[in-house]
């Protein structure tokens, strides 16, 4: 709801219908509750800059306690500002209340019209609010008002004694904190601190093998970090200051979560041998900063006495050390896909990323053979065929002919429908007179426009 | 410090020694499926070793990939490992999915590795060889290159004994040249025998074995890949009313499993 829409009279509560019919160009967006707890943990992380003392304070708010920070805005009308120029920029409207306790704060600004205050004036703004800034749960609410009691300040008049023999206890408790006589200290959110680790050298080193010595020591730092908040390492960067103020940087990625400095030293060392002449020391690093960007919970692990370690895990190891050197996309496996169009079937991903292992959905039983390998795009050919739905007779492929002796098929698939401009495809496997066997198909039928032509996509042994 | 882990490595050692059912589970050769085939070279071919598969024309590099294939399926891996140089599948496409399962891979326990030049090929293979992490490493190589050597046949040679992993060559477009590899073979495809309706039988395949390290004699065979079975076979009489076109490695209780 934003402030046009409240200044048409409409309000939160109100039917879509009701809505539409007062206000007809209405813009109606859908509710996505996780978008927006999302968006206000990224906030939460976002304010950070004007205090480290921030939390959430549900339903879509923050509270920000700014003691003793105000000063680094130039006082606490500019830190307003300054909140206020933040939030607009982020397209957000908001509203804001600076006071003496974070209960107070919320009041003015949930049900106040927020502002500035004093100890003084926040007092006075409180006592004018209505009994519903205590948000004590709605029976009692009706009961206060029932009693004639509509705002904080006719409540507060009242004996403490008999509102908490009435309402329990909660009810002076909240009071006293909404009146600044009590202080209830908010939770501040603390975002997880970065694992790094530094080294400053006192001389420039150039050599790669200085540069892996170093490294080792702030893996072993690092590595020592991680095990303790109980993390593994997906991926590391390593950045190298130079002497000149250049930068250059190595990344190392990992299949599964890892901390084992041996394992990822192994990792950067074939990254930097990858790397070559483009890592120029120029006069050389004095700055070596490891740092973990992605990490992973690793519960930790016991190998059994007896026990080599496992094939999988091996496996594992060799594909991260051969994605490092070799680069990510030129390690790869298969995943699969739901597509009945041949070359989509199946594609290759790096072995980095997660894959679907779930074979695809069926539907229509035991399909032909086919080939070990595809050409991608098919490979158009030359072909005779006897007749217009008959395999050909033969064909011309990369300035060879060769002669069908025998075929099968055609076994027909459609383009997938929403895609256009993919035509019917008949493929037909066909043996050429020194045994050879090929996949050919026809794209588009007899009599259309353009012609049908004849392509190569795949090859059997 | 030493002394400990010496110590562990010795007590280690010794389990697997308790242990002891390794040499059983994991012969020492492996059958090509072909009696007459096993039988010439004294029992089948060797685990641990390079086995080097050539094309015997460009023409034929699929040949060679199927039989290099099929051997590494008979050492019946739990992971293999497809190191290809970029020529290799720009000239032969590149391995297709369900065509690989339908030869009898899981492609689950398949990675690929894509490589630049032969220099790559050799060392991304011999890194797969050794680290023990696959027990088939199929290399594919394009053309002939200054880099096989001698020397880098015999790495990978020791490197395949050093990771317990069996390797398999395949190079298309080259000729053969002096090398350390347990077998050496040339295969082409060879007619097969048709079916009903003259449709394409089972890939059959000429191979010629052309040395090996044991002195076996050089011979030549026609074999056929029984997807079925992940066997080799002599070639079959030819076959009356069964239509093998249809993907019967999957058996026919487990129809329905890929989309069509």
């Amino acid at each position: 709801m934003d402030p046009h829409a409240l200044a048409e009279g409409l309000s939160p509560g109100m039917t879509l219908a009701d809505a539409r019919a007062r206000l007809p160009e209405l813009r109606a967006e859908h509710y996505e509750p996780d978008a927006d707890a999302t968006l206000m943990g990224r906030l939460l992380d976002d304010f950070g800059r004007f205090t480290p003392m921030a939390a959430l304070d549900a339903p879509h708010g923050l509270i920000l306690d700014v003691t003793g920070c105000s000063h680094l805005f130039g006082g606490e009308l500019a830190l307003g500002q300054a909140v206020r120029a933040r939030t607009t920029r982020l397209g957000l409207t908001a509203r804001l209340a600076l006071a003496g306790t974070p209960q107070s704060a919320r009041a003015l600004c949930r049900f106040g019209s927020g502002g500035l205050f004093s100890a003084d004036s926040a007092r006075r703004a409180i006592r004018a609010l209505p009994v519903a800034a205590l948000e004590i749960p709605d029976r009692d609410t009706q009961a206060l008002k029932r009693a004639g009691l509509k705002t904080i300040g006719e409540v507060d008049d009242r004996p403490r004694a008999s509102l908490a023999a009435r309402f329990g206890a909660v009810l002076p408790t909240r009071l006293d904190r909404l009146l600044e006589l009590e202080d209830a200290r908010i939770t501040p959110h603390r975002p997880a601190a970065p694992i790094t680790s530094d080294r400053v050298l006192l001389e420039p080193i150039t050599e790669d093998s200085h540069v892996e010595t170093v490294l080792g020591d702030l893996l072993v730092e690092v590595c020592a970090l991680l095990e303790r908040s109980g993390l593994g390492a997906r991926m590391l960067r390593l950045r190298l200051f130079r002497v000149d103020d250049g930068v250059r940087w190595l990344e190392a990625r990992s299949a599964r979560a890892t901390r084992d400095p041996v394992k990822i030293a192994r990792l950067f060392k074939e990254r930097m041998a990858a790397e070559g002449e483009a890592l120029d020391p120029g006069f050389g690093f004095d700055h070596l900063r490891l740092e973990v960007v992605r990490s992973e919970p690793l519960a930790a692990e016991q190998t059994a006495f007896d026990q080599q370690p496992s094939r999988s895990k091996a496996l594992g190891d060799l594909t991260d050390r051969l994605a490092a050197k070799l680069g990510e996309g030129s390690v790869l496996r298969i995943e699969a896909v739901d597509s009945h169009l041949p070359e989509r079937a199946t594609r290759w991903r790096p072995t980095s990323q997660a894959i679907n292992t779930d074979k695809a959905s069926s539907t229509a039983g035991p399909t032909p053979v086919r080939p070990l390998r595809i050409f991608e795009p098919p490979q158009p050919i030359e072909a005779i065929a006897l007749a217009p739905d008959s395999p050909p007779a033969r064909f011309r492929w990369r300035r060879v002919d060769h002669r069908v002796v025998s075929s099968e098929g055609p076994e027909r698939i459609e383009g997938e429908w929403w895609r256009r401009r993919e035509r019917v495809r008949d493929y037909y496997r066909v043996e050429d007179a020194e045994g050879r066997r090929f996949w050919v198909f026809r794209a588009g039928r007899f009599g259309e426009e353009p012609p049908p032509r004849w392509y190569l996509h795949g090859l059997f042994p | 410090m030493q002394n400990i882990e010496r110590d562990i490595l010795e007590v280690r050692n010794l389990v697997k020694g308790f242990a002891g059912p390794k040499a059983s589970v994991c012969p020492e050769v492996f059958e090509t499926g072909v009696t007459e085939l096993d039988a010439h070279l004294g029992g089948g071919l060797r685990r641990e070793a390079v086995h080097e598969v050539f094309a015997a024309d460009t023409g034929q590099s699929q040949a060679a990939d199927g039989f290099a294939l099929g051997l590494a399926l008979r050492s019946q891996p739990k992971s293999l490992v497809w190191v290809m140089q970029a020529k290799a599948f720009s000239e032969a496409g590149m391995p297709y999915g369900p065509g690989v399962e339908d030869w009898g891979l899981e492609t689950s326990s398949l990675v690929l590795v894509t490589v630049r030049d032969t220099a790559h090929l050799l060392s991304a293979g011999e890194e797969a060889l050794a680290s023990g992490a696959a027990d088939a490493v199929l290399l594919n190589g394009w053309g002939d290159g200054p880099a096989f050597t001698l020397t880098a046949s015999r790495r990978l040679a020791m490197a395949a004994a050093r990771g317990r992993s069996t390797g398999f060559f395949v190079r298309a477009a080259a000729r053969p040249t002096p090398s350390a590899a347990e077998t050496r073979w040339r295969v082409r495809a060879a007619p097969s025998t048709p079916q009903e309706a003259q449709a394409p039988g089972l890939s059959a395949l000429a191979v010629e074995l052309l040395r090996t390290r044991s002195g076996a004699p050089s011979g030549e065979w026609t074999v056929e890949w029984d997807r079925e079975a992940r066997t080799f076979a002599a070639p079959s009489a030819p076959r009356g009313l069964v239509s093998l076109s249809t993907d019967r490695a999957k058996g026919a209780g487990q129809t329905g499993r890929r989309a069509a």
